[in-house]
């Protein structure tokens, strides 16, 4: 019973880095790079539904800040894209990766001027409420989070393997060159995968803060999704998830069955292992090349 | 205007360009080397650090800016070499050998991790080295034995030739011996450039398959780079160590090794003069930052708050700004100027335009 307690709770907790690794893959597969301040801005959005939401800022019913502020996340999605990153187009990736760590510091600088460094919860309509079956509680919070993660990892998966825009985007990613010559707007593809990871972030934020505390270091998180997204494979949607709920996993099991001190390290332990054995990740998808 | 013209291949590789160039950089040297008569104690010790962090720098640079490896775990080799040293110390080692011998031990870790990550490229070897970097801080905490862990170690001076050098007693030995260490460093490093290795350096860079078509055994010139590079930086680490006096798990975290990525990428990649211009500005950007806060402070009759995360918020922005503007970075636009010098009225303002390039799948090959 207590294990299967851990294991739902880690299943949980999993769920959140598989959104964060979600918002890398997603970025990743479209354009080929990776976006180092996923985290960061997982944190912003969190705090923009705060700002809305709390009492002691805007107020406004949390149905309805939810999707205002989903859609600040994503218009700021595209701006990042539209202002700075577009103009590192055929850049190294290298240059992609110190640009966005960079904006990782300017972001959590800017949440710490705004909502300041204590840790703030967001006032929900879920949270007290739990569910209860057999000896197992859950929160609320947790079944929204399973379920909203599974929606939106099919959803996407679906956008990616079926529709056309989709398509486009993988083809662009491959090679620049060759899908503008098959008429992609390689450019307003790129915008669009930027505004739908801000999106992405933007629910990862939202749920996040329903769980727990937020604070500008929270994006700090977003290291653990890497390992998640690298276990998965960082070009697989359906893999992010499972590196998620992998890592989301282990961390509890570690802290209780491994000795103190031992425990922080296995998700990194297992993070080396992966890159060492299967460099690709366990759910990759390295020989498909269908666009 | 001075142009050199080059006639042969030796005149191609020499260090320095002309005669010229030879004398301004040792009296530059002969400049920095008098600091301790010229500065007060408190900026020689800003000093010390900013050529601590160049060392760091160089040891950086090596692996990415000229092999091309990104690390965002270097901190991780910087606390290898700063506990190595302390623990030969203590063992009862002379300094003078103990101080060689910690950055040999910390190449040799380098060839131990690049081993796996000779096979990684790109983003997966940026994310290897980080979750390294994590990881070394929770090794520093598991093995208390040796590095103290938590509590973590102090180190007083050490004896050289029958001196006491310390950083608080006598800041001018240490600075020397500071500077000697990054003259060595850097005059290695020039040389290293001159060399077959180095140039496969720059080859394996550019285009791995084109080095490899040259005949250039890629795995074994990415090995040498990580050992080199992380026995510089462990040299760089084990000075940071007496600089400090006291350190521990933290002082060696993750946010160290991406600062030190962030400073060569300010300084400029690629470029010797990068590693030393990064480090000015890491060193001195929080003093500048004060300062500008208190004259901003007196000038708007505010009083001065501290802001939690300015420093880094700031140093984000700049290097934002480097990376759209000046990739090159400071060695780039300090190049440009010189260049529009030399050239004075045939400067054209598209020579260092880069050229449109697209981006092809890395996942596929």
């Amino acid at each position: 019973m207590d294990n299967a307690q851990l294991l739902i709770s880690g299943l949980a907790n999993g769920c959140v880095y598989g959104l964060i690794a979600l918002g890398f893959v997603l970025i990743y597969k479209a354009t080929e790079a990776v976006n180092f301040a996923q985290g960061d801005f997982m944190m912003l959005g969190a705090f923009v539904t705060i700002g809305l939401t709390n009492t002691e800022y805007m107020g406004l019913p949390f149905w309805m800040a939810l999707p205002i502020s989903l859609g600040i996340m994503g218009a700021l999605g595209y701006l990042l894209d539209r202002l700075i990153i577009r103009r590192l187009f055929g850049e190294s990736q290298t240059a992609v990766v110190i640009l966005t760590i960079a904006l990782g510091f300017v972001i959590r600088f800017v949440a710490g001027l705004i909502w300041g460094h204590e840790p703030q919860t967001l006032q929900n309509p879920l949270a007290g409420k739990e569910v209860r079956f057999g000896g197992l509680v859950l929160g609320m919070e947790d079944v929204a989070v399973i379920i909203v993660t599974i929606l939106l990892t099919v959803a996407l998966y679906v956008f990616f393997s079926r529709t056309k825009l989709g398509l486009a985007m993988q083809g662009a990613s491959q090679n620049q060159l060759a899908a503008y010559y098959m008429g992609i707007p390689v450019k307003r593809v790129q915008g669009f995968i930027w505004a739908l990871a801000g999106v992405v972030a933007g629910i990862a934020g939202i749920l996040f803060a329903a769980k727990g505390a937020v604070d500008p270091t929270t994006g700090l998180l977003g290291i653990k999704a890497f390992a998640a997204a690298v276990i998965g494979g960082f070009g697989s949607l359906p893999g992010a998830l499972a590196g998620g709920l992998i890592v989301g996993v282990i961390e509890p099991f570690a802290s209780r069955y491994i000795a103190a001190g031992y425990s922080q390290v296995a998700p990194y332990a297992l993070l080396l292992a992966v890159l060492i054995f299967r460099p690709n990740g366990l759910f990759s998808q390295v020989r498909v090349k269908k666009v | 205007m001075r142009i050199v013209f080059k006639t042969n291949y030796m005149q191609d590789i020499r260090p320095w360009k002309d005669r010229y160039q030879l004398c301004l950089y040792l009296i530059l040297l002969a400049v920095v080397a008098a600091a301790p008569w010229w500065l007060d104690a408190f900026y020689l010790g800003e000093l010390t650090n900013v050529l601590i962090w160049a060392i760091a720098g160089l040891g950086l640079m090596i692996l990415t800016g000229h092999t091309g490896q990104v690390s965002l775990g270097h901190a991780a080799f910087l606390g290898f070499g700063c506990y190595a040293n302390v623990a030969l110390i203590e063992a009862g080692v002379p300094f003078l050998i103990a101080f060689p011998l910690a950055g040999f031990l910390t190449g040799i870790a380098g060839v131990t991790v690049a081993i796996p990550a000779l096979r990684l490229h790109g983003i997966y070897l940026a994310i290897f080295t980080m979750a390294l970097s994590i990881l070394m801080d929770d090794i520093i905490v598991l093995s208390e034995p040796i590095t103290g862990g938590v509590a973590g170690k102090y180190i007083g001076g050490v004896e050289i030739f029958g001196h006491l050098v310390d950083r608080w007693g006598t800041p001018d030995l240490f600075f020397w011996l500071v500077l000697t260490v990054a003259v060595l460093v850097t005059l290695g490093y020039i040389n290293l450039l001159r060399a077959p290795l180095g140039r496969s350096f720059i080859a394996v860079r550019d285009s791995e398959v084109s080095a490899q078509a040259m005949g250039i055994d890629i795995a074994r010139t990415k090995m040498i780079s990580f050992a080199l590079s992380c026995a510089i930086t462990g040299w760089a680490g084990a000075l940071m160590g007496l600089f400090a006096g006291a350190f521990n798990n933290e002082t060696f975290s993750v946010l160290i090794s991406i600062q030190l990525l962030m400073m060569i990428v300010i300084g400029g990649l690629g470029s010797i003069h990068g590693a030393f211009l990064g480090a000015i500005v890491i060193g001195f950007l929080p003093q500048f930052l004060s300062i500008s806060k208190e004259y901003a402070g007196a000038l708007f009759g505010g009083n001065t708050v501290a802001i939690p995360g300015l420093e880094f918020g700031i140093f984000g922005m700049i290097l934002i700004a480097f990376i759209l503007f000046e990739p090159m970075g400071l060695y780039g636009r300090w190049f440009k100027i010189r260049t529009w010098f030399e050239l004075f009225p045939f400067y054209r303002k598209d020579m260092f335009k880069r050229q449109k390039s697209y981006l092809k799948t890395e996942r596929l090959r």
